[in-house]
């Protein structure tokens, strides 16, 4: 089985972000692979020990997205793409899914995996444009991945439980943080990494034209979310447990 | 990190801080949550060896070929500073697996030897303890009392009795010195590889330990305890051979000792920001800014020790005596960062909850371990004046 992850580079979340013209400042010195992507390096390694097969990263973004590819290579996977092309800065969801597209469409694959949503951008769309651009099924949302010859089940995680999804490969799924634990880099991974081969590609060596890069959204302005207020008191004269119980069966929490 | 003001991390490769990065990650995911309650119940964390050696931690500088990481001594460095950063037992059970037991069959074993037991050990099916100093023998191993004889079949009978031992309750192999000669002499001192299921062979934990309290130590009995030739590690040659593994240890403690140190004044740091007394921070007061300017002036210094004696020891030009000098500095160092961290924090500087008092305590075992600070400065003594002041 042949597995293709969608990793992204991001400004380290652990650290405080700054904003400029709206959008997100990337040229920030500590980066790290989306921890959101980590799970789905692992999924994709779990498949391939199972199957065999290869794991090929791909990655889009500045060159220092590099580090992200060579984050997921030490961790076992076998090869990469970076697309890296100045027309690309300022690149959003679509066209990162059309560039992302056509660099999966290099080479053979059964299954894409992307997170769920990135922790800096999280639109959340980019894995089903992906999907729609590759002509495949997607199934979003996997808490479990099962694979079969052909086929795969996913446990796909719903705002009231869990639907069971089969669907026919190859496909494109989605993996949430709770699919799986995803392991170190060993340090033997760490050194082999660099061997491994990872392609630097530019739009023009995937067929694509400045035009497939343009940005087809505009961000007008950037406000923060409003505080929350003050949460609600309960007195316990004798009767907290029970309002508190009420409140929860409201919201639907209990 | 706060703990990096000159930059250092510009002077490691991509590989050694993504090395670096890793076993940071594995220390605050996976010590940190547990070591304080370790600490108090005086226990090893020992579910997290199988981790450990998945990352390739032990024997993380021998050769692939035996099943290790082959990393070069920087990286190695690296990595005990960060489990450090942990706790010093955690180091320690690395720096025994690693630097006395492998290292030792490493250099003095036959190929068969190295063949059967490093990729085992690397893998932390093996755990090794290293048994070289007795009661009455600390500071001077080559006055040691155990004796191995050799029988007319070639096989040997060892008695006698070590002590301090780390991990030796838990080994299943222990790397034991003893005098294969009769007379008082250091030369016929030999290193054996003992299986601590050999009949004869006993260890008991120490009790009472107000340091190193996450790790275990033990007293170890060999009551006629009968080796084949085999168990003899045969390139082993007079109290040089296991002092060339102390000068191993001792290097991977002087990086040690930064991660304790580290832990202690980012603790310090955060807490001076947070604390607030007399209507500010206590970060703004003068005697507490001169406590985190003499911290991290100690700490910067250590670093670079390390780091250039990482650097002379890849090149193969270090010697032992560079060695104890950083052991010497970094670990002093440290001890006095951590008390005064401890001191930075007020009375929570007492509680397990912060790690500051934890590391003070447990660098005064690191602080004696490995040659004491004294023996150093008479090691650095003798260096530098040619003169010998141990007798
Ligand atoms: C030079 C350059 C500068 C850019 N500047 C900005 C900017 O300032 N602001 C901005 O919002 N975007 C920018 N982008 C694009 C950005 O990196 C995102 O790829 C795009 O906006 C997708 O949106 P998202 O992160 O919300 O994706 P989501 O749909 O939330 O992501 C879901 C999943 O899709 C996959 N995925 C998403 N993006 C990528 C990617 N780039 N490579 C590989 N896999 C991916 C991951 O698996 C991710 O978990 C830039 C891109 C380049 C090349
Ligand atoms: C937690 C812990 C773990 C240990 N683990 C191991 C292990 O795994 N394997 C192992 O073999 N050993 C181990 N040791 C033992 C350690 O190496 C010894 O404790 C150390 O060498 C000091 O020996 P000692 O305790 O007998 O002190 P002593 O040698 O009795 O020293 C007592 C004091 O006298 C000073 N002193 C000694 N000689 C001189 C001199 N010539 N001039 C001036 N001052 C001098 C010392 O500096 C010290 O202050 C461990 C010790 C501890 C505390």
């Amino acid at each position: 089985m042949n597995v293709v992850v969608l990793v992204k580079q991001i400004p380290d979340p652990a650290n405080p972000y700054e904003l400029v013209d709206g959008r997100l400042k990337r040229g920030v010195a500590q980066k790290v692979m989306d921890p959101g992507d980590e799970y789905g390096v692992e999924a994709a390694l779990r498949l391939v020990d199972q199957f065999g097969g290869e794991v090929n990263v791909i990655s889009m973004g500045p060159a220092a997205a590099m580090e992200a590819i060579r984050r997921a290579l030490s961790m076992g996977a076998h090869k990469g793409v970076l697309v890296t092309d100045d027309a690309l800065g300022g690149a959003d969801a679509l066209a990162t899914a059309r560039v992302l597209a056509a660099a999966i469409k290099r080479s053979e694959f059964d299954l894409v995996i992307a997170g769920v949503e990135s922790t800096d951008g999280s639109t959340g769309v980019v894995p089903q444009m992906v999907a729609e651009l590759l002509g495949v099924p997607q199934s979003t949302f996997a808490k479990e991945i099962e694979a079969k010859d052909s086929s795969l089940t996913i446990k796909r995680q719903t705002a009231a439980g869990y639907d069971m999804v089969e669907c026919p490969l190859p496909a494109v799924i989605t993996v949430t943080a709770g699919v799986n634990e995803p392991r170190y880099p060993t340090f033997k991974g760490i050194m082999q990494a660099k061997s491994k081969p990872v392609d630097t590609v530019s739009l023009g060596d995937l067929g694509l034209g400045g035009d497939d890069a343009k940005p087809t959204q505009s961000v007008d302005a950037v406000n923060p979310a409003p505080e929350r207020g003050a949460g609600e008191k309960f007195e316990d004269d004798g009767t907290g447990a029970a309002k508190v119980a009420d409140l929860l069966k409201q919201l639907k929490v209990i | 990190m706060a703990t990096d003001f000159y930059n250092v991390d510009s002077a490691l490769s991509e590989e050694e801080r993504a090395i670096r990065d890793t076993i940071r990650a594995f220390v605050d995911e996976k010590v940190l949550p547990v070591i304080g309650d370790c600490y108090i119940e005086g226990r090893f964390p020992k579910e997290l060896v199988p981790q450990m050696a998945e990352l390739g931690v032990f024997g993380a500088n021998l050769p692939e070929e035996y099943g290790c990481a082959g990393l070069n001594n920087v990286a190695y460095g690296l990595i005990m500073q960060e489990l450090e950063r942990g706790d010093s037992g955690v180091r320690s059970f690395a720096s025994v697996q690693g630097a006395l037991v492998m290292y030792p069959i490493f250099a003095f074993g036959t190929e068969e030897q190295k063949r059967h037991y490093l990729p085992k050990m690397a893998s932390g099916e093996i755990i090794g303890c290293f048994g070289l100093t007795e009661p009455d023998y600390g500071s001077n191993p080559s006055g040691m009392i155990t004796r191995a004889r050799e029988q007319k079949d070639g096989s040997w009978v060892i008695n006698g009795a070590k002590m301090w031992i780390t991990n030796g309750s838990t080994a299943r192999v222990a790397i034991v010195w003893a005098k294969t000669g009769e007379d008082k002499s250091d030369k016929s001192i030999r290193g054996f590889i003992v299986p601590t299921d050999t009949p004869g062979f006993t260890a008991k934990d120490q009790k009472g330990k107000l340091s190193l309290r996450a790790s275990d130590t033990s007293e170890l009995v060999l009551q006629d305890v009968k080796l084949p030739p085999t168990a003899l590690l045969p390139k082993s040659d007079g109290i040089k051979s296991p002092l060339m593994c102390l000068t191993q240890a001792r290097y991977g403690i002087a990086w040690g000792a930064i991660g304790a140190a580290m832990a202690c004044y980012e603790e310090a740091l955060a807490y001076a920001g947070n604390r607030v007394m007399f209507g500010r921070p206590i970060a703004g007061f003068q005697l507490q800014q001169q406590r985190l300017a003499e911290m991290l002036t100690e700490l910067v210094k250590a670093q670079l020790l390390a780091l250039h004696l990482g650097r002379l020891k890849d090149d193969g030009t270090f010697n032992p005596q560079q060695v104890s000098l950083a052991k010497r500095n970094n670990v002093s160092a440290a001890t006095d960062i951590a008390r005064e961290a401890r001191r930075l924090l007020g009375a929570n500087g007492i509680l397990a909850e912060y790690s500051s008092m934890r590391h003070m305590a447990n660098l005064e075992s690191v602080y004696t371990y490995e040659g004491t600070h004294d023996i150093h400065t008479l090691i650095l003594g003798q260096a530098v004046t040619g003169i010998n002041a141990f007798e």
